[in-house]
């Protein structure tokens, strides 16, 4: 009895509990056998490998939230990366800060690009996505001309900054904290975060309650976006490369993030933590794998088969919608 | 009550009808225009020999898109179909380094492309995950297992007859492929637009809910168009490792979105419940002349990509700003 009423009152924390649980064993498991995998050096490594997946996947999730998708992201990073990565080679001593808020900026110019084409045009954000992410991509070899820039042509300090450690952990982890911090308040306690869920959770009651779907929408573009544009720095500054090709395919991953993290693909319901877990999660199976000498090969399979379990998890667990959308088209 | 017709009882010309065929008659002139410019790059490009190349550039993706666009129609979607190709490549491949006949290989690549197509069909109606998620989740498994299986290696062993399915040609210019396809295509136009089980299709596009109560077997339907873009992948991997000769677990990467782009390019809905097959050969066309007629002044892969990416926006879009300008131009009138 006491058993039920403890399920009853998760709720629907039933799922980030079950996935916490699921994370803890899974390290627990690879510590044992490895154990400078729980080593403070060890923790602190694996956290700053997943830092911009976390980042990105709270912008995905933003997207999510409003019943759309973004498929362009990754090209977005490598769009903004190189940019910024070329404005350093060509200017070494302009100064950081506003090389970071540029890319920021950019960033949001091309979620704005999305989040326009959806609001405005009214064309589906899978579409919309599908043609951007060509574009970006495009453009990162336009505005290079197919050349990669490499650590020699970056300046000591753009390259430095995301390594620097404060309190032991490096920057690059506490802005993927600050992120996540910053994403739940905003989600939680202002009118526009809360539109968001609105918006994709019943976007008919949405229109007669006062929230613009489409400009949820938009908005959750251009957060994207700025996310998108900064991680575009950090990637740059982490892997100390710009060239073409930077983050391909890692679309995909920020997806299974928030799949894992039981963000719903139809929208309206999604957790930070729920998508801080999958994160974790991608993270510690992807630090694990080299560990127990998995070739590197295997883990885009592993994380298919997660995703695929999760999906089969949320759409069968407790979570799964209640509610038929009979009136629904 | 009278037995006659009266004029209003007469049903109109359906207007959806109408609606689509403007679409082919611009993708048409989309075409034309193609050529025009095509012609003006290259004087060459008239010559049959030619035109039957640029047929190489997308019967594959075509062939896929067939079964996708009835998918799409009924309001599902399959982003795993390239990394279905990987795997059947894959397995083909492995197969064929042992002493299997032609047709074992080629039985063995169908059959493992309609169990992905299955599994994809049981995730969405058994178990109700959406489409999406789905075959989102399985791109990342059979592109992860096709690359667990091969790794770095490359796989080349293939019979020499192997290699007419992807570069034989049956009578002239007309290619294996082409004929395939064109095949393929009479059939699901057939089917889609001229009999009932394509009707019921649409009816499940349009509104899956009221489809299921008036007595469509809905799942059934929709397993059925996921199995048949398993094997349709299948057969397009053939075609693909045939004409390329090898296999890699790298191979058709990135072709789920051209594939996905020719559908929506040809007229269908993302949504579902509209669509034509015409449009979809229409913007097959369009697609392989296009991306032969910028490989003819060396546009590099990537950039070709961006036009196809500003391309599709810009068809799905213009419509739309057309209708905007339209209604406003009307609102304008309307004022004193």
């Amino acid at each position: 009895m006491r058993a039920k009423r403890l399920w009853t009152w998760l709720g629907r924390s039933r799922h980030n509990a079950g996935l916490a649980l699921l994370n803890a064993v899974l390290f627990v498991a690879v510590a044992a056998r490895y154990p400078q995998f729980a080593s403070a050096a060890g923790l602190r490594d694996s956290f700053d490998d997943t830092s911009i997946l976390i980042l990105l996947a709270l912008g995905q999730m933003l997207v999510m939230l409003t019943r759309a998708i973004d498929l362009s992201v990754a090209a977005s990073v490598a769009l903004t990366g190189m940019c910024v990565a070329l404005i350093n080679q060509a200017m070494p001593g302009a100064a950081l800060p506003w090389l970071v808020l540029s890319a920021a900026l950019l960033g949001a110019a091309l979620g704005a690009v999305n989040g326009l084409l959806v609001w405005q045009l009214r064309i589906p954000p899978i579409v919309v996505t599908l043609g951007t992410l060509a574009i970006y991509r495009g453009a990162t070899y336009l505005v290079a001309h197919g050349r990669w820039v490499n650590s020699s042509d970056m300046s000591p300090l753009f390259l430095s900054l995301v390594r620097e450690r404060w309190g032991g952990v490096t920057l690059l982890s506490w802005l993927a904290i600050a992120g996540a911090l910053l994403t739940a308040c905003w989600l939680h306690y202002t009118a526009a975060g809360r539109s968001l869920y609105t918006a994709g959770n019943n976007p008919e009651a949405a229109r007669y309650v006062g929230v613009d779907v489409g400009r949820a929408q938009c908005l959750a573009f251009m957060v994207n976006g700025v996310l998108a544009g900064l991680c575009g720095y950090l990637w740059v500054a982490r892997y100390a490369v710009a060239y073409t090709e930077i983050a391909s395919g890692f679309e995909l991953t920020v997806i299974a993030a928030c799949v894992i993290g039981g963000v719903s693909i139809a929208g309206g319901s999604g957790s930070v933590v729920g998508v801080l877990l999958g994160c974790l999660f991608l993270g510690v199976i992807k630090n694990a794998l080299p560990l127990l000498a998995v070739s590197p090969f295997w883990q885009m399979a592993i994380s298919g088969a997660v995703i695929v379990t999760a999906a089969l998890l949320n759409a069968t667990g407790a979570r799964a919608p209640q509610r038929q959308r009979i009136l629904e088209n | 009550m009278t037995d006659e017709a009266s004029p209003s009882q007469r049903v109109p010309r359906t207007p959806w009808r109408r609606r689509l065929l403007r679409w082919e008659v611009f993708l048409a002139l989309v075409i034309a225009a193609d050529f025009a410019f095509n012609v003006r790059l290259s004087p060459y490009f008239l010559s049959t020999e030619t035109l039957s190349d640029v047929s190489f550039n997308f019967t594959e993706k075509a062939l896929v898109a067939l079964p996708m666009t009835l998918l799409i129609i009924a309001g599902e979607i399959d982003i795993s179909v390239a990394a279905t190709m990987a795997l059947v490549s894959v397995c083909m491949g492995l197969l064929a380094t042992t002493t299997a006949s032609l047709s074992a290989i080629v039985g063995c690549g169908l059959a493992v492309g309609l169990l992905a197509g299955a599994f994809n069909g049981a995730l969405v109606t058994h178990w109700r995950v959406p489409a999406i998620v789905a075959t989102i989740g399985t791109m990342s498994l059979y592109r992860g297992l096709a690359y667990g299986i091969l790794g770095d290696r490359v796989l080349k062993d293939y019979p020499p007859a192997f290699a007419f399915f992807g570069q034989g040609y049956i009578a002239g210019p007309v290619s294996f492929e082409l004929l395939l396809f064109t095949l393929a295509a009479v059939l699901c136009a057939l089917y889609l637009h001229r009999t009932q089980f394509g009707r019921r299709l649409v009816a499940i596009g349009y509104n899956k809910s009221a489809a299921q109560m008036a007595g469509v077997r809905v799942n059934r339907y929709r397993f059925g168009l996921f199995v048949a873009t398993g094997v349709a992948s299948a057969a397009a991997s053939v075609l693909l490792t045939s004409r390329l000769g090898s296999t890699r677990p790298s191979i058709a990467q990135g072709m789920e979105l051209d594939i996905i782009s020719m559908v929506i390019l040809g007229g269908v809905a993302i949504s579902g419940g509209r669509g034509s097959i015409a449009g979809v050969v229409l913007a097959a066309i369009l697609t392989g002349l296009a991306i032969f007629g910028l490989g003819l002044i060396n546009v590099p892969g990537v950039v070709v990509s961006l036009l196809m990416g500003a391309l599709l926006i810009l068809i799905v879009g213009l419509p739309i700003v057309g209708q905007r300008l339209a209604r406003a131009r009307a609102r304008s009138q309307l004022r004193p």
